[in-house]
C-alpha cells in the first residue's frame, strides 16, 4: 500500500465576487491531480509558477481544503478526518518552506521552536524535553548549545536547518519541501540537499519536493510529476523522465536546464507565447496555445493521463507520433576527469588531497 | 582580445561606514576589464561584492556612506571622477543596467511606453512622436507581441517574463556600449529564462555591445558568456575564459562551487559542500579570505594575502597552490 495517494483532487480559488457575495470568476489552481507515493520515497512536483505544485502541497496536508478528490494517508480519508484526528495526522506530515527568514518566529529561540511539536503533540515527557532537542540538533548537523539562539542569529542555511529540524521533531513519515533550496546559496544548497538525502535515508521519510530546479529534482526524486495549469501532464521515474521525456511540455522545460557545461550539446525548445492565465485556462489541452505540435484535436478535447504500462503516463493526444526525445534533455558531461578529481579531494578535506600526492608539496611554496 | 578594453576597472576598493562607526570591506582589489562585445560573467555567492562592483560602476552608491577608491575607465572617463552631470549623460545612455526584480525597477504609475520613451528624450532628444516610434520597435525587439497595443500598457498588466523584457528594452534603448545585467533570470521560470538568455545572445550579435552578467548560476554563465571572473568575501579569486574554468578551475572555492552543484550526467550521492562560513567583513582576515574554508589550506595561506597571479597563460588565480592539478595527479 502506497504511503499516500491522491485522487482526482481538484481546488478552485475565488477570484472575484459580486456585490452580494456570488463568486465571479474562479482560478483553477488544480483541476484534477491524481498521485502516489511510497514509503521511503520522493516524488517531485515540478512546472512553472502558478502551475498549482504548491497548492497541490498545501491539500496533501489539510492546510487548505479540496473542492473534490479523495487523499488517503496509510488508507485513512484524510478529508473524514475530524479536527482531533487531523492534528494526530500532523504529526505524520510535515512541511519546510522556501524562506527560512520567514518561517521560524523570531520571538522564540531555537529551544522554543523545536520543543513546541514535542509539547503539542505530547511526544516526550517535560524532563527529557530538552535532550530530545539536542538530539534533533545533532541529527540536522547543528550544536545543542545553539538551542538558546533566536532566529536572527543564524545563517539562511542554518534556518533551513533549523525549520527541517521542527519537522523532524514530531517523527513524521512525510515531508512536503516546497522549494527547500530555492532561497539559498549554491554552497549552503547542496549542504541542505545532502542532509534531506541522509535523513532520507535514516530515518525511512518520504518526501514531495516542490521544486522549479530542474538538476536539484533529477538529482533527488525518485518520480517526478509535471504540472501544467493545474494538472499534471506527465509522470514518470525521475530516471527515465531525463532519458526521454514525452509530454511537449516537459520537453520544453527539460530542454531549457542551464547546465554548467560552456557550449553543451542541446536542442532548445523556446516557448512562444506567454502563459495562459488560470483564471481562464485554454479549452482542450491546457498546453496548447504554446505547444509546437499543436494540432485542432487539441484545442477542443482534453487528453487523459495514460500510462504506458511500465509507470510512465503522459496526458497528450499525439504521445504515439512526436519526434524521438532522446537528445532533448542537455548534456553537462559530467565533470572533466581534472575536475572530478580536485572536487573528490575538495570534498575528503586535507587527508584526501594529500593521499593524493600532495604530501611532497607539503613545504609551502610561498 | 582588444587592446583596449571597453572598460577596465583598476585596483577597485569600496568599504562601507555604518551609522555606528564600523567599516564593512565590501569590495577589495577588484580588477577587471571587458573588451567590447565580450561577456564577462561575474558569479559569486550572497554577500561577495559583485552587486556592489556593478552598483559603483553605474555609480549609484550612496555617497555619504560608501567611500569608493581606485578608477573605473570608461569610454575616456574615469567613473569614479566625473561630475554627476556626465554620469547622468552615460547612464541609460551608453552605460545601461538590469535589475534583478523587474517589478520594482518599473515605475507603476506610469506606462511602459512613458518610462522608455522619457529615456529616448533625455538621451537623444527629438521629437515625443519619433520616441515613440523607437519605443515600439524596441519593444519588438524584444519579443513583445503586438507593441503598438503593450506600449500604452501599466507595468502591473504585464508578466514577469515580460516586465523583463520591458526592462531590457529600456536599457537598450539608446544603444548602449556597456549592459549590465544584474541576475536577470533569477526570478524567471526556465521556460521563461530561456527566452531571456536567448534574446540576451541575439542583442549581442547584433548590437556588439559588451555585457557584464552578474549571477550565483553557474549554468547561466556557462550559457552566455566568454569571461568569467569568480568573487569572494569582496575579491576576485580567480578569472579565465569560461571554457577553462569549468573544466580546469585554478582556486579552491571555484572547485567547491562547481562541486555542489547537481549535474545531468552524474549521479553522486552526496554533493559537494563549502564548510564553514564566509569571514566577517568588518574584520577581514589578514591572509587568503577562503582559508578557513579550504581543504587544501597551507600555513602560509593564513599569513600573507595570495595575489591574483596567472596559473596558466590567461587563467589568473588568487591561491598560493595553483594550479591545483598539482594536488591530484
Amino acid at each position: 500500500m502506497a504511503l499516500l495517494e491522491v485522487e482526482g483532487l481538484v481546488k478552485h480559488f475565488v477570484a472575484e465576487r459580486s456585490l452580494f457575495g456570488r463568486a465571479l470568476a474562479h482560478v483553477k489552481a488544480v483541476d484534477g491531480v491524481s498521485f502516489s507515493l511510497e514509503a521511503g520515497k520522493t516524488l517531485a512536483l515540478v512546472g512553472e509558477s502558478g502551475c498549482g505544485k504548491s497548492t497541490v502541497s498545501r491539500l496533501v496536508l489539510r492546510l487548505i481544503e479540496p473542492d473534490a478528490g479523495t487523499i488517503r494517508f496509510e488508507g485513512r480519508d484524510l478529508l473524514s478526518l475530524d479536527a482531533g484526528a487531523l492534528r494526530a495526522f500532523r504529526r505524520e506530515a510535515q512541511i519546510i518552506f522556501q524562506d527560512p527568514y520567514a518561517s521560524l518566529n523570531p520571538r522564540m529561540t531555537v529551544g522554543q521552536i523545536l520543543t513546541e511539536p514535542l509539547a503539542l503533540h505530547d511526544l516526550v515527557p517535560a524532563a527529557q524535553r530538552r535532550e530530545r532537542v539536542e538530539e534533533i540538533l545533532r541529527l540536522v548537523g547543528l550544536e545543542p548549545r545553539l538551542a538558546r539562539r533566536y532566529p536572527h542569529e543564524f545563517s539562511g542555511g542554518q534556518r533551513q536547518r533549523i525549520a527541517i529540524a521542527r519537522a523532524l521533531a514530531v517523527e513524521p513519515k512525510l515531508i512536503i519541501c516546497d522549494e527547500p533550496v530555492s532561497a539559498l546559496d549554491v554552497s549552503i544548497r547542496s549542504q541542505i540537499l545532502n542532509l534531506l538525502r541522509e535523513l532520507q535515508d535514516r530515518l525511512g521519510l518520504a518526501y514531495i519536493f516542490v521544486s522549479h530546479d530542474l538538476a536539484v529534482v533529477k538529482h533527488i526524486a525518485d518520480h517526478v510529476a509535471v504540472m501544467n495549469l493545474g494538472q499534471i501532464v506527465e509522470t514518470a521515474a525521475a530516471d527515465a523522465l531525463f532519458a526521454a521525456p514525452r509530454h511537449p511540455y516537459s520537453r520544453a522545460l527539460l530542454s531549457a536546464i542551464p547546465v554548467p557545461k560552456p557550449r553543451a550539446k542541446r536542442s532548445r525548445i523556446v516557448l512562444e507565447g506567454e502563459i495562459p492565465s488560470a483564471l481562464n485556462p485554454p479549452s482542450g489541452c491546457r498546453f496548447h496555445t504554446r505547444c509546437p505540435y499543436v494540432v485542432e484535436r487539441c484545442r477542443s478535447e482534453m487528453p487523459q493521463l495514460l500510462p504506458d504500462g511500465i509507470g510512465h503516463a503522459t496526458a497528450c493526444h499525439r504521445t504515439s507520433e512526436l519526434p524521438s526525445s532522446e537528445a532533448i534533455v542537455p548534456s553537462d558531461g559530467g565533470f572533466s576527469p581534472v575536475l572530478e578529481k580536485l572536487v573528490a579531494a575538495f570534498s575528503g578535506g586535507p587527508e584526501a588531497a594529500r593521499a593524493g600526492g600532495v604530501s611532497s608539496l607539503r613545504t609551502d611554496p610561498a | 582580445m582588444n587592446a583596449s578594453p571597453l572598460i577596465e576597472i583598476r585596483d577597485l576598493r569600496i568599504r562601507f561606514h555604518g551609522d555606528d562607526g564600523r567599516i564593512t570591506h565590501a569590495v577589495d582589489s577588484v580588477d577587471l576589464s571587458v573588451a567590447n562585445g565580450a561577456t564577462l560573467g561575474l558569479v559569486g555567492e550572497s554577500g561577495c561584492g559583485k552587486s556592489v562592483t556593478s552598483l559603483a560602476i553605474m555609480g549609484l552608491l550612496p555617497k555619504q556612506s560608501a567611500e569608493i577608491s581606485g578608477a573605473i575607465r570608461f569610454d575616456g572617463f574615469d567613473l569614479l571622477q566625473v561630475p554627476d552631470q556626465i554620469l547622468r549623460d552615460l547612464r541609460g545612455n551608453r552605460l545601461a543596467m538590469i535589475f534583478q526584480e523587474p517589478m520594482t525597477s518599473l515605475n507603476p504609475s506610469f506606462t511602459i511606453g512613458d518610462q522608455i520613451i522619457e529615456t529616448i528624450l533625455r538621451h537623444r532628444g527629438g521629437s515625443r512622436r519619433s520616441a515613440r516610434d523607437r519605443t515600439i520597435e524596441l519593444l519588438r525587439r524584444v519579443h513583445i507581441p503586438s507593441p503598438e497595443r503593450r506600449i500604452d500598457e501599466y507595468p502591473h498588466k504585464l508578466s514577469g517574463g515580460m516586465r523583463q523584457r520591458v526592462m531590457i528594452a529600456m536599457a537598450l534603448a539608446c544603444d548602449p556600449r556597456l549592459l549590465i545585467a544584474d541576475e536577470p533570470t533569477t526570478a524567471l521560470d526556465v521556460t521563461l529564462q530561456a527566452q531571456i538568455l536567448e534574446l540576451m545572445r541575439e542583442l549581442k550579435a547584433a548590437s556588439g555591445a559588451a555585457i557584464i552578467l552578474i549571477t550565483h548560476d553557474l549554468g547561466v554563465v556557462a550559457e552566455v558568456c566568454d569571461e568569467v571572473a569568480v568573487m569572494y568575501a569582496g575579491e576576485i579569486v580567480e578569472r579565465a575564459p569560461v571554457d577553462e574554468l569549468f573544466s580546469a578551475p585554478q582556486h579552491p572555492y571555484t572547485v567547491g562551487l562547481l562541486g555542489s552543484i547537481p549535474r545531468l550526467d552524474h549521479r553522486a550521492e552526496q554533493l559537494a559542500t563549502i564548510e564553514g562560513m564566509v569571514p566577517n567583513m568588518m574584520h577581514p582576515p589578514a591572509g587568503c579570505r577562503f582559508a578557513a574554508r579550504c581543504p587544501f589550506v597551507l600555513d602560509a595561506c593564513t599569513k600573507a594575502l595570495p595575489p591574483l597571479v596567472e596559473a596558466s597563460p590567461g587563467h589568473l588565480s588568487r591561491c598560493i597552490r595553483a594550479p591545483l592539478e598539482r594536488l591530484v595527479s
